[in-house]
């Protein structure tokens, strides 16, 4: 077990390496010269001591692995360049919005699950009835859905049911207050993007959930519970729900991804100053920095929520924690 | 059993044959921590044109003897000299032509076949690529003759291998197996997933196929009783050793190792009033892990004759009668 | 020397059905699934057609019929530029299929060679490249197509390069693991007993066995394609103007006019929603009717 711990953490490391190195990789085949293309305003004309000045200032002008040894260093010691759009450090400007990110994150997670275990777990009892039929419409509807789209659509119906409920069109505020300042102005923000993101999420795990569950129900000890005369809600909560939960932790993990892709996309539909809005900034704005310190710190995110997951899984499967 | 085609030339001779599968465990780097001593030194021969049994329990090896003869896995050790060339030290540029001389067929009728190829491109597949034949007329023809001579109907040629019974399909593994002219066969538990009726037609093609075409197999079982009608010679394998080698006739009648004497106490006899007086003893014990054979004689923990000098010496075979070899001290004649 | 067994009489007789039956045969037992396939066969054959079937050019401005309702004229309305929803609708078709498929395909092929070669060479190759995949694997879909944007700028062929890259390792990993429970099996230690070399046992008798797995990677890349470039010409970084894109569309106006215009926010994604849907029922259909153990050929 332990050996499966340790093994598991050090994986972390050769991975991010690997993904700085691609990260790394992908900036440097950026056509052209970035320094050219920054500070050339389109017409060719440009100054030579300027564009060798922000070479240096980028330290373009050095050997490939010391750039790569800088970045990497940088990036362990949290400095991660100055931006090229804003001129302020780039931890500074994701610093700020991060805490809005971080909390519809948070939230989708939570609403995805506190919504789809308790469907899929109906589903899974009531397993060919029109209610299950219902909920597995409603969760491969839940894939196929864009997340933007969703969004959108959310904003339509607050829009008009404000209107039609306080004769004025209501919006969900976009400036962010955090939540112990004013609890209800900060999850009447957050709560509909969160919903957005975790749409997919919940899809996702109502359909793990109810197969899960209906391989649990199949099992024998389920039969014994049964005909003991124990009560159905307990055979449920007590013996069945625990087992068929396993594999949903491991979801959590793979969803991590398409959160954060529907982050991206749902803080735009909200206007929300969030991380992903200021990707798709960066990426639009061409700041290289940013755009490549986002992507670092998307990837680490990715990969330590991976690997706690892991960690998670091994100690609550009784059969991994005892090997 | 016909003993008439029988060389007393080897065709194949096997000497200190090993086949260690490494273990490994580690963090980082991946160190390893044992061995699997799957072979761990065996020597026998076959002679041309004859049957030779290789029998024992499920891991004692036998099947990777096989492989090893086949060179589908490479020996960590030993000799496997086949017409005098140690085929164990060739390297895999150099196998194409002993391929056509050695070739297999393999137990599972269902998993030895690929399903998305119809039967007749099966066999008709090493015929093309060793070349043997490149009109596509002749070679179909050549297809059809290798089914009848199996016992099927050409037209068998046109289906898939779902579409026909175990029987069928292992009769189109010997067709395969015959379509490049080979010398010597490996027929691992050619017949152990058929069928009982089934065995015994699969039984009589292999021996009217040996006749036929002058082949030499190397018959690798568990049933003994099948090992008996096939065999002119059998050799009785256990934890990757070579226990007991003699005339078929001879071995059943008389075995000397302990392990042998156990396998065949444990084969029923048909007729009831003798098997009634039998005094069944089986061994005690289980057979223990290939990583961490036990010391000296493997077979020392459940022998029932063992003693101190078996664990710590490893027995050769010595020939204790005429042709028949057995690896054990204590066997006195 | 005559042969003492018999020739086998013909006992076991299967039936043989032609690819007309079979397909039949899935309609009748799938009925989700042939759902799912005519939502698709709809789209592909308004992509293909869209000139005869669409009533208007998806591009016409027309400033007299700006932001209109649903009606005959134009049957979903039009947008803030007065062009024809239905149309832009159709031609969206077009161009959403031709990501989709241009990703799946690109990408499933590149996976099958990368998954079925590590599985079959093992050893440090194996190694490696799972390294290196496990890399690529770290970063989110839409993340590394934004990366990849970034920095060779957007337009259809971008676009395409830009999904189809992160969903290369994720189809090797799948392929890769029933690639490697093929491996073991009897008939491809028989092809090397016969002395076939790699190709040849890679491309006759590995990869014609991995043709389930494969195949519904295919539909479920399609969807997940069309999702990724819909977001990606949403977020304007993917499909621009004038190619129409569903998720163009959507972009900016959508959500000034999302209150006084919902029908231009609801079309466009409801075709995006509908198409993927189309291919996630197909494909969990076909999963169902390719699983071995429920097969009836």
């Amino acid at each position: 077990m332990y050996r499966y711990i340790i093994k598991r953490i050090l994986l972390v490391i050769p991975t991010l390496l690997g993904a700085a190195a691609l990260v790394f990789l992908l900036m440097r085949l950026i056509p052209g010269d970035i320094c050219v293309v920054r500070l050339g305003s389109g017409g060719g004309t440009f100054d030579e001591r300027a564009v060798a000045a922000c070479h240096a200032q980028l330290g373009l002008d050095r050997p490939m692995l010391l750039q790569f040894v800088d970045f990497v260093w940088g990036f362990v010691r949290g400095d991660f360049g100055i931006s090229m759009w804003s001129g302020k450090p780039v931890l500074t400007e994701i610093a700020a919005r991060f805490p809005v990110s971080l909390e519809i994150a948070i939230m989708a997670v939570v609403v995805a699950n506190v919504i789809a275990i308790p469907l899929g777990t109906l589903s899974a009892l009531k397993q060919n009835s029109p209610i299950d039929f219902v909920i597995r419409v409603f969760s491969i509807a839940g894939l196929a859905t864009p997340s933007f789209w969703l969004g959108i659509l959310l904003i339509l119906a607050i829009l008009n049911i404000s209107h039609a409920a306080f004769g004025a069109p209501w919006m969900p505020p976009i400036d962010y207050v955090p939540i112990w300042k004013d609890p209800l102005r900060n999850l009447s923000m957050v709560i509909f993007p969160a919903l957005t993101v975790g749409y997919r999420t919940s899809a996702v795990t109502m359909r793990m959930t109810r197969s899960a569950m209906l391989e649990v129900l199949r099992e024998d000890y389920i039969r014994t519970a049964r005909a003991k005369g124990l009560v159905e809600h307990l055979i449920i909560n007590r013996h069945a729900l625990k087992n068929a939960l396993l594999p949903v932790v491991t979801l959590i993990g793979i969803e991590a991804a398409f959160l954060i892709g529907g982050l991206v996309v749902t803080e735009q539909v909200f206007n929300l100053n969030g991380i992903g809005r200021l990707f798709v900034q960066s990426v639009q704005n061409q700041d290289y920095t940013m755009t490549q310190a986002l992507v670092m710190l998307v990837v680490t995110a990715f990969v330590l929520t991976n690997t706690v997951v892991d960690l998670i899984y091994a100690w609550l499967d009784p059969r991994i924690r005892y090997q | 059993m016909s003993v008439a085609a029988i060389d007393a030339k080897p065709l194949l001779e096997v000497r200190g044959l090993q086949m260690h599968f490494p273990v490994t465990e580690g963090i980082v780097i991946n160190r390893k921590v044992g061995e699997v001593k799957a072979v761990d030194g065996i020597d026998f021969t076959v002679r041309r044109g004859e049957t030779l049994g290789l029998v024992g329990e499920s891991g004692c090896g036998k099947t990777t003897t096989g492989r090893c003869i086949l060179r589908l896995e490479r020996p960590t050790a030993g000799e496997i000299l086949y017409d005098g060339v140690d085929i164990a030290k060739l390297e895999p540029k150099d196998l194409l032509s002993l391929r056509r001389r050695i070739q297999v067929i393999f137990q599972d009728p269902y998993s030895s076949l690929n399903p998305r190829m119809k039967v007749g491109e099966i066999i008709a597949e090493p015929i093309m690529v060793h070349g043997l034949e490149r009109n596509p007329a002749r070679r179909a023809a050549r297809v059809r003759e290798l089914l009848s001579v199996c016992g099927l109907d050409p037209k068998f040629a046109d289906r898939y291998p779902h579409e026909m019974s175990g029987g069928q399909r292992q009769r189109v593994g010997i067709a395969r197996a015959l379509a490049l002219e080979p010398e010597f066969i490996v027929c691992d538990e050619a017949v152990s997933a058929l069928d009982v009726s089934i065995q015994a037609q699969i039984v009589n093609l292999l021996e009217d196929l040996r006749g036929q075409f002058s082949l030499t197999y190397l018959f690798i079982a568990h049933d003994l009783s099948v090992v008996r009608h096939l065999c002119q010679r059998v050799a009785v394998m256990y934890l990757g050793r070579v226990v007991e080698l003699a005339e078929c006739d001879e071995l059943f009648d008389n075995p000397l190792h302990p392990y042998t004497k156990a396998l065949l106490a444990a084969v029923p006899v048909p007729d009831p009033t003798v098997e009634a007086g039998r005094t069944f003893r089986p061994v005690r014990g289980e057979v223990p892990s290939a990583i961490n054979p036990p010391s000296g004689c493997v077979f020392h923990p459940r022998c029932p004759i063992a003693v101190e000098t078996c664990k710590q010496m490893r027995p050769e075979l010595r020939e204790v009668r005429p042709a028949h070899w057995v690896a054990c001290t204590e066997v006195r004649v | 020397m005559t042969i003492a067994s018999p020739v086998i009489v013909d006992d076991f007789v299967e039936i043989r059905r032609s690819p007309w039956q079979r397909a039949w045969l899935f309609c009748r037992r799938q009925p989700l699934g042939t759902f799912g396939m005519v939502i698709v066969v709809i789209m592909a054959l308004a992509g293909l057609c869209a000139e005869e079937i669409a009533p208007y050019s998806p591009t016409a401005n027309d400033f007299a019929a700006m932001t209109e309702p649903p009606s005959w004229a134009h049957w979903l309305g039009t947008d803030q530029f007065g062009r024809d929803q239905l149309s832009r609708i159709i031609y969206g078709a077009r161009t959403a299929l031709i990501v989709g498929f241009s990703c799946a395909m690109i990408a499933s092929v590149a996976g099958l060679v990368l998954g079925v070669g590590s599985a079959y060479f093992g050893g440090r190759l194996d190694l490696y490249l799972q390294g290196v995949l496990d890399v690529v694997m770290a970063f989110p879909l839409i993340i590394l197509a934004l990366a990849v944007v970034a920095i060779f700028g957007t337009g259809v062929h971008n676009v395409i390069t830009a999904i189809t890259i992160p969903l290369i390792p994720r189809c090797a990993r799948v392929l890769r693991s029933s690639a490697l429970s093929i491996r073991e099996v009897p008939y491809v230690d028989a092809a090397r007993a016969c002395g076939f070399g790699h190709s040849r046992i890679i491309l006759r008798h590995m990869v014609p066995n991995v043709v389930a797995p494969f195949l519904i990677l295919l539909t479920a890349f399609v969807g997940q394609a069309i999702l990724a470039e819909a977001s990606l010409s949403y977020l304007g970084l993917g499909v621009q103007e004038p190619v129409p894109a569903w998720g163009l569309m959507l972009q900016g106006g959508a959500e000034e006019y999302a209150s006084t215009a919902p029908w231009i926010a609801v079309f466009p994604g409801l075709a995006i929603a509908l198409t993927v849907f189309g291919f996630s029922l197909f494909g969990d259909a076909l999963r169902d009717a390719l699983d071995p153990k429920l097969r009836d050929r």
